[in-house]
């Protein structure tokens, strides 16, 4: 085992990414051009659901600096196959779910706006978009729909001939005879109807792609925004484009932000390295914001009926869900997971909840496919469940924070079994408890409160509590779930002959860090200066391999791969340094950079072994091969399990509706911290979207239309600096039990407990007006309608 | 209809033929290569590609190329000196102000005008300032902290980080 403990890990070293990105020198996808480049504009449909009678390029075709024009058909002819989703569920009757083709270009019927319908390819950007209002497409408009409830009624519009009803799967997990039987025996069951409203997720970064094809080699290149470009590789290789991966390199250069959204296989991705293929010059695409909003795979959009039951001594006995999902007009990569086993599995959260029962339909409607978005799953499952038992609080007149107390998983019960699948390895959920509300001065709050509605303002505080499962994912388990990937890692570790050293890493970073925090354990393991360790990601042609970065797994997976191939090299420096120093293997020791001799001042640095390997004169060639260069794969062993419990306390103008956050304080447990100051960027950076979900973001669509109504940045709310306060941090450290660092991952931590704490603070300030739930985003208007809705009731 | 534009860009008089509609911020990165000003949406809202026209903060997407005739341009690439970063840039770095670095270039030359305005900017200031600028990466928080720094510095005050 690597060393660990020595300077660099928990140390705030300042990034060594910075300075390019201060500069204006980063390499993001579309500040690349290649020579002879074209570009792409794509045609997308402005109708919802409509039939698509013919498509008239002719005029277009004729039009200056335009090359090309391909519709579906034309992919069609090329037997170019449909985008792939990568989880299959199962229905609770055992049949597997309903997986409708997803056409790269569509062909004969468009089933959300912003479905993309033809791709206009030209020498300029200009003259391509130009050239694009001169193809004539013959569409019928037919009905739409894009609510998951209205989806599930009879005589809805149907978005795909062959799925009945809408369904694409309706799966459960847990009894629903014991479920039954533990809710009747509860003394008493608290209800709530909630929706978790659907969200942009808007990295700064617009998607992009660039297809580039050498004829003189057959090798086709795809430039794009990913946040994983082995997976594009293997995805469009094998699946859509047919191309066998020694002749596709994927690079994913600096990608600016990614929060899920950048994980998929996407259309543009297929057609501009086809197109490239076929023209045999570069194809350059980038999205408009516009495009951004009609197609980067959206998030959440649950419907929710939840319910829990509680003994007469306040204990959790039972909780029963029943959750729509929306999936969108096509299966998107991971979209079926998301409200399956990212979801339900996390419904126990920080409780000993004993009777845990779930069930999910998921449902196509005519928007913009659904996916993984910054938590993913786990912000549901925990603004229900905090929801819940804040509700349930109020209803027996208790403070909610010891009805947390009370059902809370005993620090002494780890390795602790939920009754939904996962085992908890560590945490320790009273303490980040006593953090935050000690932080937040709750124990004062109604003083605060009393003072407030003098001055005639509305306070309240909300605390939530929140558990996610990370480091994704033993692939083992995955498997038997439905994944059809697995979820290791890899990563490469390269001595030089003069002791500088690369690391290949399949993990990617755009915005997290990790040329900054992988050094650091590279600094530290094989005890060598961080400006001696460069660390490459992102490009599939110099890196083994690499399932990427989502799901808070790139140290906890990433990082423990660097650890395993460290641990690799160390074992062959220390063989080579037994054979130069005359000593038998077992006697060597590997501390700070040095191989000694156990008990003697006889040593050779790591720089010495290095050169050694690449230069063997004096070398066991019997025993060993020449160099210094080892790769490891790291597959976990359990999921990890960062948890804590965050504060939230607003203050509300009765009169306006309008909220101030006047106190935010979160507590989280991440195991072991690399860097303090990189891990609390990523906190701010979630509770600023958490925030964003609970007061501002919500992507809606015209009910009968199906147009999608917040497709800019003058309709979608983002967060901007003068919605947000500062927060404040802190943390408590119980270690990951199944990876040698500790770790957990601290990257949706903010986005999934946020969203609660707001809401329950909210809900605490409008008690008084007997207001039980406000709906996300709980907007000024939505606060004061639900403030005077006794008063609207009434006239 | 193509017309030529002559402008100073980062000090260097420059000279370009674009068609009428062309943006300042596509003869930036387009015509002149500097792709250190981004675009991060189409309606003048995301600030990613904020810069300076005749020292004034400008969204260079609002701008027509042709506008810009006569004009000196700043953009990011010309904001340190040398190597030496500028004491702003500093304070990005030194407050974890940057993630993913694609809104930074635009946060930093507004932030350099905010602060030629007002030279010691309150938390609040800074956020209303900011409003013409987005981030998905950092809540804005250190943001907050490395502008109220880097102010300091160009005082010639020192502040520690956070």
């Amino acid at each position: 085992m690597t060393e660990i403990g020595t300077p660099a890990i928990g140390t705030p070293m300042r990034r060594r990414e910075d300075y390019r990105f201060l500069t204006g020198q980063g390499t993001y996808t579309d500040d690349i051009n290649r020579p002879r480049q074209l570009y792409a504009y794509i045609l997308r449909s402005p109708h919802a659901s409509a039939s698509v009678g013919g498509i008239d390029t002719g005029a277009a075709a004729k039009a200056t600096g335009v090359v090309a024009i391909f519709t579906g058909k034309d992919m069609e002819a090329d037997g170019i196959g449909g985008l792939p989703c990568g989880w299959q569920i199962h229905s609770k009757d055992g049949s597997p779910m309903l997986e409708p083709p997803h056409p790269v270009l569509a062909n004969g019927r468009v089933r959300h706006v912003g479905d993309p319908v033809a791709v206009i390819i030209a020498e300029s950007l200009g003259q391509a978009r130009d050239a694009a209002e001169l193809v004539q497409i013959n569409y019928a408009v037919e009905g739409a729909v894009a609510d998951v409830s209205e989806a599930l009624k009879s005589g809805a519009p149907q978005v795909h001939a062959d799925v009945p009803g809408n369904i694409c799967y309706d799966w459960h997990l847990g009894d629903p005879a014991a479920i039954d039987a533990a809710l009747k025996s509860a003394a008493r069951i608290v209800k709530l109807d909630l929706v978790n409203n659907r969200l942009v997720p808007n990295a700064m970064e617009p998607r992009a792609a660039i297809g580039d094809f050498d004829r003189a080699t057959g090798e086709h290149t795809l430039y794009t925004t990913s946040q994983n470009p082995h997976v594009i590789r293997l995805l469009m290789g094998a699946f859509v484009l047919h191309i066998p991966e020694a002749k596709l390199r994927v690079v994913a250069p600096d990608v600016g932000g990614g929060f899920g959204s950048k994980i998929y296989h996407y259309a543009e991705e297929a057609i501009v390295t086809w197109a490239a293929g076929k023209l045999k010059r570069p194809v350059k695409w980038t999205a408009e914001r516009v495009e951004s909003f009609m197609s980067d795979a959206h998030g959440r959009d649950h419907v929710t009926h939840v319910e829990l039951g509680l003994d007469a001594q306040n204990k959790f006995v039972a909780l029963k869900v029943s959750t729509l999902a929306n999936m969108g007009a096509y299966l998107s990569t991971f979209a079926t997971c998301i409200p399956t086993y990212l979801y339900a599995t996390l419904l126990a959260g920080t409780y000993t909840t004993p009777v845990i029962y779930a069930e999910v339909k998921a449902v196509f409607t005519h928007t913009v496919p659904v996916d993984a978005y910054r938590g993913a799953g786990r912000p549901e499952a925990t603004f229900l469940l905090e929801r819940i038992v804040d509700l349930a609080a109020d209803e027996l007149g208790v403070d909610p924070a010891e009805l947390r107390r009370k059902n809370f998983i005993p620090t002494d019960a780890f390795p602790y079994q939920t009754p939904v699948a996962l085992q908890y390895d560590s945490g320790d959920y009273f303490s980040t408890l006593d953090l935050a509300t000690k932080a937040a001065d709750y124990a004062r709050f109604e003083a605060r409160r009393a003072e407030a509605a003098r001055r005639g303002k509305l306070r309240g505080i909300g605390i939530a509590t929140y558990i996610e499962a990370c480091g994704i994912a033993p692939s083992a388990v995955v498997g038997s779930l439905g994944a059809r990937a697995g979820l290791f890692e890899a990563a490469t570790v390269r001595v030089h002959p003069t002791g500088s050293v690369t690391i290949l890493t399949g993990s990617h970073s755009h915005g997290q860090g990790h040329e900054t925090t992988f050094a650091q354990l590279v600094a530290d393991g094989l005890g060598i200066p961080m400006e001696s360790v460069e660390i490459v990601h992102g490009d599939s042609a110099k890196i083994p391999y690499g399932m990427g970065t989502y799901g808070s797994r790139s140290l906890a997976v990433g990082g423990t791969a660097i650890i395993k191939a460290m641990d690799k090299i160390i074992a062959k420096g220390k063989k080579i340094a037994a054979h130069l120093l005359e000593a038998a293997e077992a006697d060597i020791e590997f501390k700070d950079g040095q191989f000694s001799v156990a008990g003697t001042d006889r040593a050779k640095s790591i720089g010495e072994i290095a050169l050694t390997a690449y230069v063997p004169h004096n070398f066991p060639h019997e025993e060993l091969e020449p160099g210094l260069d080892e790769t490891a794969f790291y597959d976990p062993k359990n999921f990890t399990f960062p948890s804590g419990a965050y504060v939230a306390e607003v203050e509300i103008d009765p009169d306006t509706g309008r909220l101030e956050i006047v106190n935010f304080t979160a507590s989280d447990d991440f195991g072991r911290i690399v860097n303090p100051m990189i891990v609390s960027g990523q906190v701010h950076g979630g509770l600023a979207q958490g925030i964003g979900q609970a007061l501002l973001e919500g992507c809606v669509y015209d009910k009968t239309t199906g147009q999608l109504l917040t497709a800019s940045y003058n309709d979608y709310a983002m967060p901007r600096a003068d919605d947000l306060p500062s927060f404040s941090l802190s943390t408590h450290a119980t270690l990951c039990t199944h990876n040698p660092l500790g770790v957990k991952g601290c990257g949706e931590a903010g986005a999934i407990g946020a969203p609660a704490a707001i809401s329950n603070a909210i809900v605490d300030a409008l008690k008084e007006h007997g207001v039980r739930h406000v709906e996300m985003p709980a907007t000024p208007e939505k606060i004061w309608r639900a403030i005077h809705q006794q008063q609207l009731a009434a006239e | 209809m193509q017309k030529t534009v002559s402008l100073t860009v980062n000090g260097k008089p420059v000279s370009a033929t674009v068609e009428g509609r062309t943006l300042l911020v596509q003869l930036l990165r387009e015509t002149l290569g500097l792709t250190g000003t981004h675009v991060g949406c189409d309606t003048s809202q995301c600030g990613a590609c904020v810069v300076h026209v005749d020292g004034e903060a400008v969204k260079s997407c609002t701008l027509l190329a042709v506008q810009a005739e006569g004009r000196a341009v700043k953009t990011i690439e010309d904001v340190a000196d040398g190597d030496t970063l500028h004491p702003m840039q500093e304070a990005f770095r030194d407050n974890h102000a940057l993630q993913c670095g694609f809104c930074t270039p635009g946060m930093i030359m507004s932030a350099l005008d905010l602060v030629k305005n007002n030279p010691d900017p309150t938390d609040r200031e800074i956020r209303e300032y900011l409003e013409g600028n987005l981030c998905r990466c950092t809540g804005y928080h250190n943001i907050v902290l490395a502008i109220k720094a880097g102010a300091a510095a160009m005082r010639g005050e020192k502040q520690a980080a956070e």
